[in-house]
């Protein structure tokens, strides 16, 4: 879920959409860059935003007793890197913005940044450096889409506290650290736990979309870094050992 | 790791959450609404003085008059989805066939 329309005083849904600005463009840059290189990336990227589609339309009860809604960006992190996948999900959140009245258009620059920017970032620097060991590919894409959801919410949680002790204090001096503390507890307890189990949930799902996505065309995600040689044949052909692969299931 | 390890942890984690879910709907008192309204709840009773900030009413934007309008979008949101995600699928799948009948 994200920050509601007015929550976020001035100057912060300034910021937030200035930041969010530029890393759309960046995006914008790289995705162009990427589609020239390969016309064929074209396909993975519609599936990859698809995906960004499907899992944020699906709001789901938590044991918190709320609902909230995966981000599903993990796929398209580990496929493009955060700066493409800001761009997708810029798309999704405008669509919400603009038809659904959810989100709302000041805190849209705020709320891409966490979900478009934040959560895929975390999640595409932790998929390259657990890539270098050696565990297994899927366990690595469920930690990709997991932190890349729940990053999200934790950053929401920080983002809303600290403009909220921002607004209460009257400025940085005062009581402000101690109001964003509190406050950071108070939306880190709404956001964070309601986003625990749906995290996990995603990042199966994601998993097994990795699964058939490098089983019909392995050879793109080759071609994009996002899984080596050893990998791939070890994902179509999973009965045979792999050297260099080792399995954490038999 | 066999052939469907992962579809049926992901199948049983979907159970589990269904099972909680049922569990906690018919025993406890939960609203279920969104987080976000949550969020929004908790500000104004962290600081009762706050005045949201005005949208930006150059950007027209729409407001689904009621939940099942709401829920009819949301839906339309994830069939899009779903559809270009299966659509790829489908097209490769059928390509990857035919590329096997060719070589055989």
């Amino acid at each position: 879920m994200h920050i509601m329309e007015g929550m976020l005083p001035g100057p912060w849904w300034e910021i937030w959409t200035v930041l969010s600005l530029i890393i759309i463009i960046a995006g914008i840059y790289q995705l162009n860059k990427k589609v020239k290189e390969n016309r064929e990336y074209l396909a993975l990227l519609a599936v990859a935003g698809a995906f960004i589609f499907v899992l944020s339309s699906l709001k789901l009860p938590s044991v918190s007793g709320s609902c909230s809604h995966p981000t599903g960006t993990g796929l398209a992190a580990i496929l493009f890197g955060p700066l493409i996948t800001t761009v997708l999900g810029f798309i999704v959140l405008v669509f919400q913005a603009l038809l659904l009245a959810h989100g709302g258009i000041t805190t849209l620059g705020a709320n891409t940044f966490s979900m478009g920017f934040f959560g895929p970032l975390l999640a595409w620097i932790l998929y390259i450096v657990l890539k270098k060991t050696k565990i297994n590919v899927y366990v690595n894409v469920f930690i990709a889409a997991f932190v890349a959801d729940f990053a999200t919410y934790v950053l929401t949680s920080i983002q809303l506290a600290s403009a909220q002790a921002y607004a209460f204090a009257g400025g940085f001096g005062g009581v402000f650290m101690d109001t964003f503390i509190n406050y950071s507890i108070a939306f880190l307890g709404i956001f964070a736990t309601t986003q625990l189990p749906l995290a996990i949930i995603e990042g199966l799902i994601i998993a097994v979309a990795f699964k058939y996505i490098a089983k019909s065309r392995g050879d793109l995600l080759v071609k994009l870094g996002a899984i080596t040689e050893e990998q791939l044949e070890s994902i179509v052909k999973p009965n045979k050992e792999v050297k260099g692969n080792e399995k954490i299931y038999s | 790791m066999k052939k469907y390890t992962l579809e049926i942890i992901l199948i049983a984690a979907i159970v589990i959450m269904a099972g909680v879910f049922l569990y906690q709907s018919n025993t406890g008192d939960y609203e279920y609404g969104g987080a976000d309204g949550a969020a929004e709840d908790a500000v104004s009773e962290l600081n009762p003085d706050y005045e949201p900030v005005e949208a930006l009413t150059w950007i027209p934007t729409f407001e689904p008059p009621s939940g099942e309008i709401e829920s009819l979008l949301f839906c339309l949101q994830g069939v899009i989805g779903a559809a270009i995600i299966f659509f790829f699928f489908g097209y490769y799948y059928g390509k990857n066939k035919e590329s096997k009948a060719k070589k055989s």
